[in-house]
């Protein structure tokens, strides 16, 4: 008798473990996360003419930074990121502990720690570096979250869902980039502190959510670009990388370019132009 | 059962109110973070786990240490266990409470907690930790609630339980590697990056586990409460003592390969937490505290003599606890994110609530633990078993 229970047991335990590994469980489970995860762009049937590292993707988003014409302009690093930062009602906490930053300038020692070289040309050393969410191909952040609050699209921006987001910061420790802050405090009291007129169109968000560069999907779904890159055009060139005429892979065919910690397979989309 | 947790000396009542008193003043400062959010830790963008996270993951370890005193028991049909397993599996219950509370208390949204299960996201280490985690809980309240139980009835423990005691054994294991997994696979964090994180956190586990359980038992012998006799007591400060020779072993492994290789991001953590880095040696007396206190603490077990004076023996399992408790609960989770992706140091100082709400938790452990010990030392005195 107890051996029957046991052998049922046993059975239970099984099917119990094979259902789980199953996908079709899982989207059974949540069938809200494929639509949440569906982005407008990309739909479709994949390009089956095109060749290349991003091969079957229709639309593939990415931006160049020029960094020489940075550095011959470096009054325009602030002007980027106070527009985005306006764009999206970032708030600054005026204090590195609580700090939330979508897009922020370092130099070329703390962007590309794992290749500075002692005998770097001056020129470069003092150069201003703009640092964002790179919107991995292959990003560490979404293969840690537990809910899928962040996801890739199809158009491979690297999106959060604030509202689904528990604020484990799984995503923090992931990221090799340093991309992703967490709102320590209400986001709101430092806006209200600083007076600033909030944008309407996009939401403030609430503490303990994490938030990042959203590649102004907002915009790139209204069919506009992205607000750093009307700010400043001949700096942060944008475009689709699957696209062999686009701006930016004109310019990434004409100019060196450098992405941050390659060696990581993640696969950034974020290039630097030297 | 429970009532027996309901009568006692003055002694023991006193140390309920005591815990009572933690956990209250642990819950007022977990409102007042639950209020203004976890910026009232000293948590920050750069070292964005904590205190809350680095007792969990200590926790873990000791949640999975009860499972040196069920193999022996269970597998191996090791007697002189058979009064002390119950207690393993008890400090197992209580642990893992404890390991689920630091993570409730460490999210910024614990009201959406449930999105956890109503998006279940299998290719995060996180959702198969929940899964390990409350399946722990489950089987070790299963496997000790009825051994208790059959013990009161005088009764041989029931045949559908030993299932979920020899269930609970790879579950053990499962646990702590889950919990290295978390730490293990995040690229471009050097110090978590290594494929003996699994294995570092079991033998560390089967250190501290085994050690904080020998220390209380010790306890209850000296308070005169409950004697488990001398051979259990010398098993289980051996079982310590090769475990935390294996976790010191393969500490060395982590330090040859990063200074051997000379790779300066593979150094640069462990050059942060014992020689200090860029000017910051935050963690250095700490990591030389626990460096110091494992050695005593091992070297004190080896010595027969040593390991069969009580005195001696509980100041060498404190040792141990100290030293695995820094090394995991303090080392481990900070110095993984120093230096952060930009190569900088930023230093983490606990604020005081912070510091009042893991205190609360630990209390939280305390007192489950307090009842739990106390319903089987009841049982046990009715049936003039002790």
């Amino acid at each position: 008798m107890s051996m029957d229970r046991r052998k049922f047991l046993k059975i239970a335990g099984l099917s119990a473990l094979v259902g789980l590994g199953g996908s079709e469980a899982f989207e059974l489970l949540q069938p809200g996360a494929v639509d949440a995860s569906e982005g407008h762009e990309g739909e479709g049937e994949a390009n089956e003419g095109h060749e290349g590292p991003y091969a079957g993707d229709k639309i593939r988003w990415g931006i160049a930074i020029d960094i020489i014409k940075l550095g011959e302009n470096p009054a325009m690093a602030k002007k980027i990121i106070t527009t985005c930062h306006y764009e999206h009602n970032v708030p600054d906490w005026g204090n590195p502990k609580d700090a939330v930053k979508w897009i922020w300038e370092d130099d070329y020692e703390h962007s590309f720690p794992d290749s500075y070289n002692d005998l770097m040309a001056e020129k470069v050393e003092g150069m201003p570096f703009l640092l964002l969410c790179n919107h991995c191909d292959r990003p560490p952040c979404v293969r840690v979250c537990p809910t899928k609050a962040t996801f890739r699209r199809p158009d491979g921006v690297v999106a959060m869902d604030y509202h689904r987001c528990i604020g484990c910061r799984f995503c923090m420790a992931a990221c090799p980039y340093g991309s992703r802050s967490f709102n320590w405090l209400d986001p709101r009291i430092a806006l209200k502190r600083e007076g600033r007129k909030l944008n309407p169109r996009f939401p403030t968000r609430m503490r303990g959510v994490v938030e990042k560069c959203n590649l102004c999907v907002e915009r790139l779904d209204a069919g506009k670009l992205p607000a750093c890159v009307e700010a400043a055009p001949d700096i942060m060139i944008f475009g689709n990388l699957v696209d062999a005429d686009s701006p930016v892979r004109k310019v990434l065919r004409e100019r060196v370019s450098m992405r941050r910690k390659i060696q990581l397979g993640s696969k950034p989309s974020v290039f630097y132009l030297v | 059962m429970l009532e027996k947790a309901l009568q006692g000396s003055n002694r023991y009542w006193g140390w309920i109110f005591f815990l009572l008193t933690l956990i209250g003043i642990g819950f007022a400062c977990y409102l007042y973070q639950l209020r203004h959010g976890l910026g009232i830790t000293g948590m920050s963008r750069d070292v964005s786990w904590g205190v809350y996270i680095a007792q969990f993951t200590y926790l873990v370890g000791v949640a999975a240490g009860a499972v040196m005193l069920v193999i022996p028991k269970y597998l191996h049909h090791y007697n002189p266990y058979a009064k002390v397993v119950i207690f393993g599996e008890f400090l197992a219950i209580a642990a893992v409470i404890m390991c689920l509370l630091f993570i409730i208390i460490d999210i910024g949204q614990p009201m959406r907690m449930m999105n956890m299960i109503l998006h279940p996201t299998p290719n995060s280490i996180l959702f198969w930790d929940m899964i390990v985690l409350n399946g722990y809980l489950a089987i070790n309240i299963i496997c000790g609630w009825n051994s208790l139980l059959a013990e009161k009835k005088g009764v041989p423990t029931p045949g559908w339980v030993k299932p979920f005691i020899f269930l609970s054994i790879p579950w053990a294991f499962s646990i702590h590697t889950v919990t290295a997994f978390l730490y293990a696979g995040l690229p471009s964090r050097h110090l978590w990056l290594t494929a003996i994180m699994a294995p570092r956190f079991l033998a560390s586990a089967f250190a501290a586990g085994p050690a904080l359980l020998l220390m209380v038992l010790l306890l209850m012998r000296r308070l005169g409460i409950f004697d488990p006799g001398p051979r259990p007591i010398q098993t289980i400060a051996i079982t310590v003592c090769y475990a935390m020779i294996a976790n010191v072993f393969f500490m060395l492994l982590e330090f040859f390969t990063s200074y051997y290789s000379n790779i300066p991001a593979h150094m640069h953590g462990l050059d942060y937490l014992f020689f200090g880095l860029q000017g910051y040696g935050q963690l250095v007396p700490w990591m030389w505290t626990a460096a110091v206190c494992g050695a005593v603490g091992i070297l004190l077990l080896l010595i027969p003599p040593a390991r069969r004076n009580y005195l001696i023996l509980t100041f060498a399992c404190a040792a141990i606890v100290l030293s695995t408790w820094i090394d995991k609960g303090v080392g481990l989770v900070i110095g993984g994110f120093v230096p952060n992706p930009f190569d900088r140091v930023t230093p983490y100082h606990p604020t005081l609530p912070e510091i009042a709400i893991a205190v609360g938790v630990w209390a939280v452990g305390a007192f489950i633990l307090t009842v739990l010990y106390k319903m089987a030392l009841g049982v046990r005195t009715e049936r003039r078993l002790i």
